[in-house]
């Protein structure tokens, strides 16, 4: 463990202190406001008449019904839309060859997935609306649907898209050093054939937003849920011809995104146009069926890889081979080609590896889009490498933990460079993998293990580590070209009472972002954590900034409000020194009074400072200009990512009769540097862990082969529920970033990087016993008897 | 379906009135037309427990009832259960051990614990979580929610121990 930042035991040190969140006791008394608690005088309701098909042909469409239907007050078809709205395109420039074609709010000529918006219908009520949408004839030509991965890649595949001369919305490989070289000099070769279900957010709150457009000044105001509300102000503002500065983005509370509300969707589009149709506020709530349909996929994976061992278990080299199907888009801005992009760059992290080679192929097929998600390609590159590990420790005869002590990068590395081109400043395997074994008492769980196998009960562990990326630079988006900012604002005001108010550009999706930036500015300024108030979320009152995702609220967001409060405590000094004819080095700030260092002798508080300075700007000495507010940017600028790292462990035990797994117990260590809030980073840790174990065993969207998805309801679509996840223990290792003052990195995404990695290797220990393996998650009943031979 | 019925109902010990159509949910009820949101929505099919409320004493999802349906009943929700204190030392449990993230899970979870403790005063970590299969919630993996209720009912057994 580092040091602290500052000592926890002086007045208003928050950093690193497990503080619950002030904003969670409104949530809990019912008084969050999400968007469809938001009602707006004239406001109108939007629903969709969707494609019933996977692809087919818009022959006609007969709205005449419909609009005389109650309450009805608009419809409109693409051709209309489209003519205010500039049509969007998901490419990168940095993804050198990628294509997808452009995206309108509403299908022109023809559809690419079941649930795509064709018609839109704007009523008095969201019934009225849909009993419309009913009511609107659609006259569809059936096209066969491009459902398989193979089937997308064959010879004789049809074109889903007109002008592409193939289903590839991108291909990459990566080469490093001699592969074919390594893989010839092996003792033994382990390969791994690995698919990873295509599977859904379901976030309980679906997404949401409000579109109220003033046609006098042309200003347009977006109840937006969204981690990403600048991205939509700069979006909105380009494909609508609006002045940027008159649209306003606000994402009040949010329940839960995770990633999915971020992309851009025909339906934001669409409400915001109808809202320039109509100049009246528009409102569309998406359901549970409408979710299922069109928020973002993720995962949808094979992997093939192959890992060249030594005999005494040394890895030599990687292939890794990643065919990812995306549906009919990529997600714009941010694409759908990023997930297996991470995937074929952090395949292998952990270790000491030079010789690798991994490919890239990013189809498209007629499904609803996937893109970027809680874990982006983590847990796909996780999961393939740590069973790779494990297979070969078991052909070598090694203990699981033993194959990685002695593969992992170790200290004396730093900062190393993978055979993918990432660079880690400094990460802490080895100290993570021994805490682990010390907190689950390994030796004890193997010999229970060998105890219970005796008496016919199969349990299993397993082991996965992880790398992750996090506080990302504009490595990520901003080189391609998209408008997406990978640095943070914050503006900070003390208040004429001595109070200070923290208009930040990191988001709050209950994470605890306003809680831990608040916690910092307190701590570095030297005031109660009480009397700093946080907002964030809407564009028009806090700077410009990322907001949330990419694991960068702590670490850049973090740092932004950290050096903000350097530079107001400096102001603050420096008029109190004006006043008091002292040097401002010769004064500290302590709950909230200004104070003598030495001595802590009290001067003035806080509030007086302020008083003077706003009411009596008369009796400032000569020069004084008293500027008690200041705004503060800052991007990251050393490494291009701060990589984090950790170890997860997974005890399950297998009904080898029913194909039943039980979650028995799940570990992790973790390093996300310094931690602001220990409370908050375990509960991050411990969601992230059930969303992983939700891909492991429970979560996918099931398709018949005309591309209709056969379990689009919440009773269907298992998600992890209460009785089925373990109690999950957790532990620190923390090595702060050197690139910046605050030392932060990313936590939110850490558990579910490895979570599905860990639960497939304990299944796999466990069948080891019956010889038999499993290489599909979520591993259901049926396929564990399947891979048992049973059925 | 546009012609409006009256419901009437007791809703947080208040008379409540409203003009219906005869499909409309109570939850929609609830919330568009009692302007009573602490009380969501999340899967419209009674899976997910996000619009949990207590019908005359018996916790019913109030996506499966039709406003209709509870015309006579006395309804309770959050924001009626917060103001009468009867979830004070819950939510206060709750906020310790931050058994919330986004939120909107959270009135039902509210409700669901609400129950449990009245019929079952001490119940394993394990009938807890049992008890919370009918709630979703997708940010915390359950651990704190199942934590902060057992501190609750710890907390009100050792209030009522003799002393």
């Amino acid at each position: 463990m580092n040091a602290p930042l500052s000592p926890l035991d002086r007045p208003n040190s928050y950093i690193g202190k497990a503080l619950p969140r002030p904003n969670a006791k409104r949530l809990l008394a019912g008084r969050g406001r999400y968007v469809d608690d938001i009602q707006l005088p004239r406001m109108l309701h939007l629903a969709f008449a969707r494609s019933p098909y996977a692809h087919a042909r818009i022959v006609g469409v007969d709205a005449e019904a419909a609009a005389h239907m109650p309450g009805v007050r608009r419809i409109a078809v693409g051709a209309e839309l489209a003519k205010l709205c500039a049509p969007w395109v998901g490419t990168l420039l940095h993804f050198k060859g990628m294509k997808s074609p452009p995206q309108y709010p509403l299908a022109l000529q023809r559809v690419f997935w079941v649930g795509h918006p064709v018609v839109a219908v704007l009523a008095d009520t969201r019934a009225q609306a849909e009993d419309a949408a009913e009511a609107v004839r659609i006259d569809f030509e059936p096209l066969a649907p491009l459902c398989g991965m193979d089937e997308a890649r064959a010879g004789d595949a049809q074109i889903l898209h007109d002008g592409f001369t193939d289903n590839l919305a991108f291909r990459t490989t990566l080469e490093n050093g001699a592969v074919e070289t390594a893989f010839a000099a092996a003792a033994e070769v382990v390969e791994v054939d690995l698919v990873f279900g295509r599977h859904t957010p379901a976030t309980l709150e679906p997404r949401s937003l409000i579109a109220d457009f003033e046609p006098g000044e042309r200003a347009l105001t977006v109840h937006h849920a969204t981690q990403t509300p600048y991205q939509f102000q700069d979006v909105y503002a380009r494909h609508f011809g609006l002045d940027e500065s008159r649209v306003r983005v606000i994402a009040g509370d949010i329940g839960g995104s995770f990633g999915m509300k971020l992309h851009v969707y025909p339906e934001d589009m669409a409400t915001v146009a109808m809202s320039l149709l109509t100049g009246r506020p528009v409102k569309y709530i998406a359901d549970r069926g409408e979710s299922f349909l069109n928020d973002i996929h993720l995962r949808d994976h094979r992997v093939r890889a192959a890992l060249a061992v030594s005999r005494e278990g040394a890895f030599l080299g990687m292939k890794v081979v990643d065919d990812t199907a995306i549906g009919a888009f990529s997600a714009y801005p941010r694409t759908s080609a990023v997930e297996g992009n991470q995937v074929v760059r952090l395949m292998g992290a952990p270790y000491r590896l030079t010789h690798y080679r991994g490919e890239l192929n990013v189809i498209f097929q007629s499904k609803t889009q996937t893109s970027q998600y809680r874990g982006v390609g983590h847990p796909i590159a996780c999961a393939a490498t740590e069973r790779l590990v494990d297979l070969a420790a078991a052909r070598l005869g090694i203990d699981p933990l033993e194959i990685r002590r002695r593969n992992y990068v170790t200290q004396d590395m730093y900062p190393h460079t993978t055979a993918t081109g990432y660079r880690f400043e400094r990460l802490s395997l080895e100290a993570c993998l021994d805490k682990l074994h010390r907190l689950m008492d390994y030796p004890a769980l193997r010999a229970e293990q060998g105890a219970l196998r005796a008496r016919g009960v199969h349990r299993g562990i397993g082991i996965a580590t992880y790398v992750e990326i996090t506080n990302p630079s504009p490595a990520f988006y901003g080189v391609g070209g998209a408008h997406i900012s990978a640095q943070d604002g914050c503006v900070l005001k003390v208040t004429p009472s001595g109070e200070i108010q923290c208009a930040i550009s990191v988001t709050e999706q209950g994470q605890g972002t306003e809680t831990i930036i608040g916690q910092i500015v307190a701590d570095r300024l030297g005031v109660e954590r009480e009397r700093v108030r946080v907002l964030t979320g809407d564009t028009e009152t806090t700077p410009h900034g990322g907001a949330t995702w990419a694991c960068r609220g702590a670490g850049i967001g973090g740092e932004t409000a950290l050096q903000a409060a350097r530079k107001l405590r400096d102001n603050i000094l420096g008029i109190a020194g004006a006043i008091l004819q002292l040097e401002a080095a010769e004064l500290d700030i302590e709950n909230g009074e200004i104070v003598d260092r030495i001595g802590r002798a009290r001067r003035l508080s806080l509030g007086e400072l302020a008083a003077l300075v706003y009411f009596r700007s008369d009796t400032l000495p000569p020069g004084v200009q008293g500027e008690l507010t200041v705004a503060q940017h800052f991007a990251p600028k050393g490494f291009p990512f701060a990589f984090t790292n950790g170890v997860h462990a997974s005890l399950v035990e297998v009904d080898v009769e029913t194909g039943f797994i039980k979650l028995l117990k799940h570990w992790v260590v973790e390093d996300c540097g310094r931690i602001i809030n220990p409370l908050l980073v375990d509960e991050q840790i411990r969601g992230g862990v059930v969303q992983g174990l939700g891909a492991a065993l429970f979560e996918e969207c099931l398709y018949d082969d005309q591309g209709q998805l056969l379990n689009g309801s919440l009773a269907d679509y298992l998600v992890p529920m209460a009785c089925e996840t373990p109690d999950i223990v957790i532990g620190h290792v923390e090595t702060p970033t050197r690139d910046t003052e605050l030392g932060a990195k990313g936590c939110g995404e850490a558990g579910t990087s490895a979570a599905s990695g860990a639960v497939l290797n304990a299944v796999n220990d466990a069948l080891a016993a019956k010889g038999a393996s499993i290489s599909q998650i979520p591993m259901t009943p049926e396929r564990v008897l399947r891979a048992l031979g049973v059925v | 379906m546009s012609s409006r019925l009256r419901v009437e109902m007791i809703v947080n010990g208040e008379p409540a009135e409203a003009f219906v159509e005869p499909r409309t949910s109570l939850a929609d009820c609830l919330r568009h037309h009692l302007r009573l949101t602490g009380t969501h929505v999340g899967c419209e099919m009674g899976a997910c427990g996000a619009c949990l409320v207590m019908q005359d004493d018996v916790v019913s999802h109030a996506c499966l009832t039709l406003a209709v349906q509870a015309g006579g009943s006395r309804i309770e929700t959050v924001e009626g259960l917060s103001e009468r204190g009867a979830l004070a030392d819950l939510q206060a449990a709750f906020h310790e051990r931050n058994a919330l993230q986004c939120g909107f899970c959270t009135s039902g979870m509210l409700m669901t614990a609400h129950e449990l403790l009245r019929r079952e005063p001490l119940p394993s970590r394990e009938r807890i979580r049992d008890a919370l299969s009918g709630n979703y919630c997708r940010c915390t993996g359950y651990e704190a929610i199942v934590d902060a209720i057992e501190t609750t009912a710890r907390r009100r057994a050792s209030a009522q121990a003799p002393a």
